[in-house]
């Protein structure tokens, strides 16, 4: 197939996708997404594994598809934790 | 939509001043009786693009100190009867102006008129916060590019955020031409992204320039593609069914071909 470039409307959409889900996720009216995003995230994972709270980072990247080229939009969690929980002895 | 109107954008240069002042033509010729306020203190314009500048006596600062009484600041428009303007003060700064002030403004201009519509500046700032405290709902202006689209996104979470929910987007200065070639963000796309309603669609219009070189609304105007989408949003904005298919009439040679031949 033909590889057909890109109009500059569909890339002025795809730009402004990515910049408003920086955008939204960083002024959301009510309060800020991604800290209420970290909070629940925290409160169930915390069920199973012992977490390292102030070192734990969620965030939105970037990232070039080497395939496409395109660039794609991830949401990337990096938890430190201190050990798993034995569910099972809780069982009792 | 509602009775008290503001204008905003986020963006500056979208034409909010432009569509205030036709709005408010369109719906005075409708006979209703609509104020215009303008709250770009320190930057007014919606006088010299409504053509009034010359009749200004009092501003909007003097009416809520008290200086004058409100009946003294409402400039009537030279065309028509319904149409009333209350200007920016020129010389001052945004924060002469509270919300809470806006807000018993308008209260007591609501007795008075029809419509209310509000004229806000660029930006999120104390003059944005002024000019949405009275309205009930919004018309948020945007021009189809990734940056006037990106503010509009912010301007309606700011709205919501103020309890304004109303909100509807009008999209400026759009090419036709432009789209079907691709080179420019399509409609559908651009309301996808907002999620908002859409009010109208008001094409790229080089006879805009003159009506505002002469302080003549383009409303006004029957052969002008923008005057005729100023007249569909009039009279969306009071309540009647108008359907968008103004927005492939772009005016261009195109269109001039399909008229003189009849085709529709």
């Amino acid at each position: 197939m033909i590889h057909r470039k890109k109009s500059s409307g569909s890339i002025a959409k795809e730009r402004l996708k990515l910049v408003l889900i920086h955008d939204r996720a960083g002024t959301s009216p009510s309060s800020n997404i991604m800290e209420m995003l970290r909070r629940d995230i925290i409160s169930v994972i915390s069920k199973y594994f012992d977490v390292v709270e102030q070192d734990f980072d969620v965030e939105i990247k970037n990232t070039a598809d080497m395939h496409s080229g395109s660039s794609a939009t991830r949401l990337t969690a990096n938890i430190p934790i201190r050990s798993i929980k034995n569910l099972g002895r809780n069982k009792g | 939509m509602q009775n008290v109107i503001v204008v905003t954008s986020g963006k500056g240069g979208v034409g909010k001043t432009t569509t205030v002042a036709n709005l408010g033509a369109g719906i005075a010729r409708q006979g209703k009786k609509v104020v215009l306020i303008d709250t770009d203190i320190g930057l007014r314009n919606l006088d010299v693009v409504l053509g009034l500048e010359n009749r200004i006596v009092y501003d909007l600062v003097d009416v809520v100190e008290g200086t004058c009484r409100l009946k003294q600041a409402l400039i009537k428009d030279k065309r028509y009867d319904g149409l009333f303007l209350i200007p920016a003060a020129q010389t001052r700064d945004k924060m002469s102006l509270t919300p809470e002030q806006m807000k018993k403004l308008v209260a007591e201009l609501e007795e008075e008129v029809d419509y209310i519509i509000i004229d806000c500046p660029a930006g999120i700032e104390q003059g944005f916060k002024n000019a949405i405290a009275g309205a009930k709902s919004a018309i948020v202006v945007t021009v189809p590019e990734v940056s006037a689209v990106r503010d509009a996104d912010r301007i309606i979470g700011l709205l919501s955020a103020a309890g304004i929910d109303d909100c509807y987007l009008l999209v400026n200065r759009m090419r036709i031409d432009l789209v079907k070639k691709g080179d420019m963000l399509a409609l559908d796309d651009t309301l996808d992204i907002l999620g908002i309603e859409l009010i109208g669609v008001v094409p790229e219009d080089e006879r805009i320039i003159k009506s505002s070189n002469m302080g003549e609304p383009i409303v006004t105007n029957d052969k002008a593609p923008a005057g005729k989408a100023y007249r569909n949003i009039t009279r969306r904005i009071l309540g009647e069914n108008v359907p968008m298919n103004d927005i492939e009439d772009d005016g261009g040679l195109a269109s001039v071909f399909k008229k003189l031949f009849g085709v529709k």
